[in-house]
């Protein structure tokens, strides 16, 4: 056997309750991170995804407290992303109990941020977050939920951060998040045939097949999705077992 | 009375994680300690360890008498020793990584950067792989944890590795002799597989 391909659902937070995540299981406080992180590490997805959406100061401060109390009752790696806008903020996140951070916008404008964050604490903690929309036969890179596009190549962004020090790519297309049309293949395959980092495939995905396409179409080394865990549409169980049907390595116990 | 766990604190590791899951195993008593006294005097001692060889030896050695009690408590008076991730990288003579740097010195072995010769190997490894005994190493089972590194020890016979994964040709995934084990994987993070490993050694007698 071999390196298993990693099932990572993902849980969008905003001033410290889930706007994006689990709404089919009876749980007490269904806003509450953590409580849904639970549900998945009994679930034995094989990483959490928290994805901090809040835009004031106070509301990260928040995070850390949902980190903190995430990592006290699950026992498996929590990748934290979101706002992250210096090695600072990334220390208090994995004080806390996250195990990589990811930075978008702030290593958009100062790609050395992550040379910084690598330096400090390992570039295996370090993800270099892009999210990307078609353009000019290429992609670029759009910040703010994409909606404002920098011009930026989107490949080449992704060669620089690898080359800097991040450990791990998470590549969005804003193109499909959140249409369930699948993830846009070419470009996370583009990326991830570049770097010598693995690629998490992340945006579009409405069904198991688009998780099987992501590894062996796409070649990420990990499928992210929100919405077709969340809503029980799918099960990690059932996730795994079609990976496994294709013949992708998945976890076994 | 309550067996005291020593969790070093050097500025190096995932400290919260471990801590929770030393407690989700059942240890009762964990100090988490920057003291050599509290190390010598402690009946376990854990040892995690994040980020680069260099800096994690540095933040261990600043702590006074630190490596001193950790010899004394391991390789003297055999107290059993965990050490995890960069803690157990610790434990050999030396690391390449980002210059060269010296190590505890207490398992023959060096660390160095992986370099699989299957391109489609990605480095660092990170995700979910097997643990492969060797023989019948003690605590350790056959199952999958949760791996996150871009260096990994080698030693010239293999004699005190105890446990492989695969990731494009054999890594090490766990070395020890006598009453010391270092794990590379992360047990805090490796859910049932990780945390009945940790209750494994909580309960250990070498």
């Amino acid at each position: 056997m071999t390196l298993r391909t990693r099932i990572i659902p993902c849980l969008d937070v905003r001033d410290g309750r889930v706007v994006k995540g689990i709404n089919f299981v009876d749980l007490a406080d269904a806003g509450d991170p953590v409580e849904q992180a639970r549900v998945y590490d009994t679930a034995q997805a094989d990483e959490l995804c928290f994805l901090d959406i809040t835009a004031s100061h106070e509301g990260r401060e928040t995070m850390i407290d949902i980190v903190e109390r995430a990592a006290a009752v699950c026992f498996m790696p929590l990748t934290v992303g979101g706002g992250v806008g210096s090695p600072d903020d990334a220390r208090k996140l994995l004080l806390a109990g996250a195990d990589k951070v990811a930075v978008n916008s702030a290593a958009v404008a100062r790609p050395e941020l992550i040379r910084d964050m690598a330096q400090r604490f390992g570039s295996q903690c370090v993800v270099g977050s892009i999210d990307a929309r078609a353009k000019n036969g290429g992609w670029e890179i759009f910040t703010h939920g994409g909606r404002r596009n920098t011009g930026i190549d989107a490949v080449a962004h992704a060669e620089l951060l690898a080359s800097l020090g991040a450990g791990e790519l998470l590549v969005t297309s804003m193109d499909r998040d959140g249409t369930k049309d699948g993830y846009d293949l070419d470009l996370i395959r583009t990326i991830a045939d570049r770097v010598t980092v693995p690629v998490v495939a992340s945006g579009g995905v409405g069904s198991l097949d688009h998780l099987v396409a992501g590894v062996i179409e796409g070649h990420a080394s990990a499928v992210l999705a929100a919405s077709i865990f969340h809503f029980g549409t799918h099960s990690i169980a059932e996730a795994r077992a079609k990976l496994a049907e294709n013949g992708i390595p998945v976890r076994r116990n | 009375m309550a067996e005291r766990i020593a969790l070093i604190d050097y500025g190096a590791g995932n400290l919260r994680s471990v801590h929770n899951a030393l407690l989700a195993a059942g240890a009762g008593d964990v100090a988490v300690t920057d003291s050599a006294d509290i190390v010598r005097a402690a009946d376990r001692i854990v040892l995690p360890g994040v980020g680069a060889f260099g800096a994690c030896m540095s933040g261990l050695s600043a702590l006074p008498g630190m490596i001193a009690a950790l010899d004394e408590a391991v390789c003297r008076k055999n107290r059993p020793f965990l050490g995890i991730c960069v803690g157990m990288q610790l434990m050999v003579d030396s690391s390449e990584e980002h210059g060269s740097h010296k190590g505890l010195g207490w398992i023959d072995g060096t660390v160095r950067p992986l370099a699989p010769s299957d391109p489609q190997c990605k480095v660092p490894h990170m995700g979910w792989n097997d643990v492969i005994p060797r023989g019948a190493p003690p605590l350790l089972e056959q199952g999958e944890a949760y791996f996150l590194h871009g260096y990994a020890v080698e030693s010239d016979d293999g004699a005190d590795i105890l446990a492989t994964t695969d990731h494009g040709g054999p890594v090490a995934a766990a070395i020890g002799r006598e009453t010391m084990i270092g794990v590379q994987f992360h047990p805090e993070k490796s859910q049932r597989y990780g945390l009945a490993l940790l209750e494994r050694f909580l309960k250990w007698r070498p």
